[in-house]
């Protein structure tokens, strides 16, 4: 298992070389999206007002304070993928987005699409925003802030991380394997807890 | 005549809510640090040091340790040697809560469920959730509060069994939610679990159990070792710190329980995420606040 540092734009070269299990921390800049950003552009047709061929998303809403004109990150976390999974492949074949920075996981449509469009999938520790807060340097722009707090946050960041690639693009996914595993493992674990019938 | 201050309540409502964003529980902590030291997988290691390092960051630069300020619950219970009016302590947790909100500021997260548009101050209809229930011979108003994050909240189910089904079903039964959840609801989890009742009682046991701290056992020594035993055999799984593989899935595992009809054997399973924040405090007759967790 590696380790590897990112700086987007990324090609398709920097994706493909990652495997499940490897780790990533990125510098530079990182956009934030998150479910309203999302339905707006795939539900509602309207385009993205930023190129976000090659770039990172991460899945956010950020806690922000405006002073003056620019908005100061308060509290920046990640929030669980999942509820946007539909959105994903999308992402990737429109927008050429390389990378997606999340928590729980994608499904098995979004695996596949990572595996066609040369992506991947980066786990976050869900819910250690204070420390994903402190390797956010900036917020350099803010588009559709009407969708305050789920705006398109464009963020300077240093060493965000350590991410684990968990969906990497060779169709690996490290979710659906430890998912697998205790799936296996039901069976013995409700005889060892006197369930009659555990097969079925 | 009411013998607590308002302006009191409404202050610690907003201090509490502040305090859980920020510091989590002792309890809590230590069952971290439990979990790290026990991982024999080094990924899940890694994310355990990961989360423990994240609370000692908020701690020292007073951050919140997550995004997301959560959908804000209050459980008030009025001791049986005060007097209050009921209604003014709930507007003055409504005022707290706005206070906090607005005056950190940090992020509302509700919405109207209609529209999805997001109020500016964490309330909204019947939001807080403020729940009354009474405490003999107490002379305090005790105040619990939890930023009840959605990540584990999207993580809640409720089943009507059936009495055939017996503890068996209940035990299958969540440890099905548990490898459903996976990594969503971000484990290791406290897990909440609601037996008896009506159906919504059930799934409010379920919150009332991970409320309790870590560590703690339900009274009642048949419901403590089901406690145990589906507490090792959700860290038998293998899901582990964020869904990602390893020996802890579960912090802890918390049964509260109602007596229920003959014909009923409701479960819910309702958990909390690892930072399993919460504070709580006691407001006494006398004027004095103890705020603790």
């Amino acid at each position: 298992m590696a380790n590897y540092k990112l700086m987007p734009p990324l090609g398709e070269g920097d994706i493909r070389k990652l495997k499940v299990g490897d780790t990533v921390t990125i510098g530079g800049v990182v956009f934030g999206i998150r479910d309203a950003t999302q339905i707006r552009i795939f539900d509602q047709g309207v385009e993205p007002p930023v190129d976000l061929r090659g770039s990172v998303c991460l899945h956010t809403a950020p806690n922000v304070k405006k002073e003056g004109n620019h908005y100061v990150p308060i509290c920046v976390g990640t929030t669980t993928s999942t509820r946007m999974d539909r959105f994903t492949p999308g992402l990737l074949e429109r927008y050429g987005v390389r990378a997606i920075i999340g928590k729980g996981g994608l499904l098995e449509g979004s695996v596949r699409a990572m595996q066609q469009f040369g992506a991947c999938y980066l786990a976050i520790v869900g819910g250690a925003a204070a420390l994903e807060t402190t390797q956010i340097e900036a917020i350099e722009e803010v588009y559709w802030e009407d969708l305050m707090p789920e705006c398109i946050w464009r963020f300077r960041v240093k060493d965000l991380g350590p991410l684990t690639v968990a969906i990497d693009s060779h169709g690996g996914n490290l979710y659906a394997e430890v998912k697998i595993e205790a799936r296996k493992r039901l069976e013995s674990l409700l005889q060892e807890l006197g369930v009659p019938n555990a097969k079925k | 005549m009411d013998n607590i201050d308002y302006g009191v309540v409404r202050d610690t409502a907003k201090e509490l809510y502040i305090q859980a964003l920020k510091i989590l529980p002792p309890d809590v902590k230590a069952a971290l640090q439990r979990a790290y030291e026990a991982e024999t997988q080094p990924g899940a290691k890694k994310i355990l040091s990961i989360m423990i390092e994240n609370v000692k960051v908020a701690e020292a630069k007073d951050l919140m340790v997550c995004q997301d300020t959560g959908i804000p619950i209050y459980k008030v219970r009025i001791g049986s040697k005060i007097q209050v009016d009921g209604t003014k302590i709930e507007q003055a947790i409504r005022e707290g809560c706005q206070r906090a909100t607005l005056d950190h500021p940090f992020r509302s997260s509700i919405c109207d469920p209609m529209t999805r548009k997001t109020t500016a101050d964490s309330t909204g209809v019947r939001i807080p959730v403020v729940d009354f229930s009474f405490l003999p011979d107490a002379d305090y108003l005790e105040i619990r509060m939890m930023p009840k994050g959605s990540g584990s909240e999207n993580m809640t189910w409720m089943k009507m069994l059936l009495p055939s089904d017996g503890i068996s079903g209940i035990k299958k039964f969540v440890l099905e939610c548990i490898l459903d959840a996976g990594g969503q609801g971000c484990p290791p989890t406290i897990v909440g679990v609601g037996i008896g009742g009506t159906a919504e009682m059930c799934v409010k046991l379920a919150k009332e159990a991970i409320f309790r701290p870590v560590g703690t056992a339900n009274p009642d020594p048949q419901i403590a070792a089901l406690e145990t035993e589906l507490r090792q055999a959700i860290n038998k799984s293998g899901i582990g710190p964020m869904g990602l593989g390893g020996d802890t899935t579960a912090l802890a595992v918390h049964i509260e329980s109602a007596h229920t009809h003959i014909t009923m054997n409701p479960v819910a399973v309702n958990s909390q995420c690892w930072r399993g924040e919460r504070s709580s405090a006691r407001i006494y007759n006398n004027g004095k606040v103890e705020i603790g967790f």
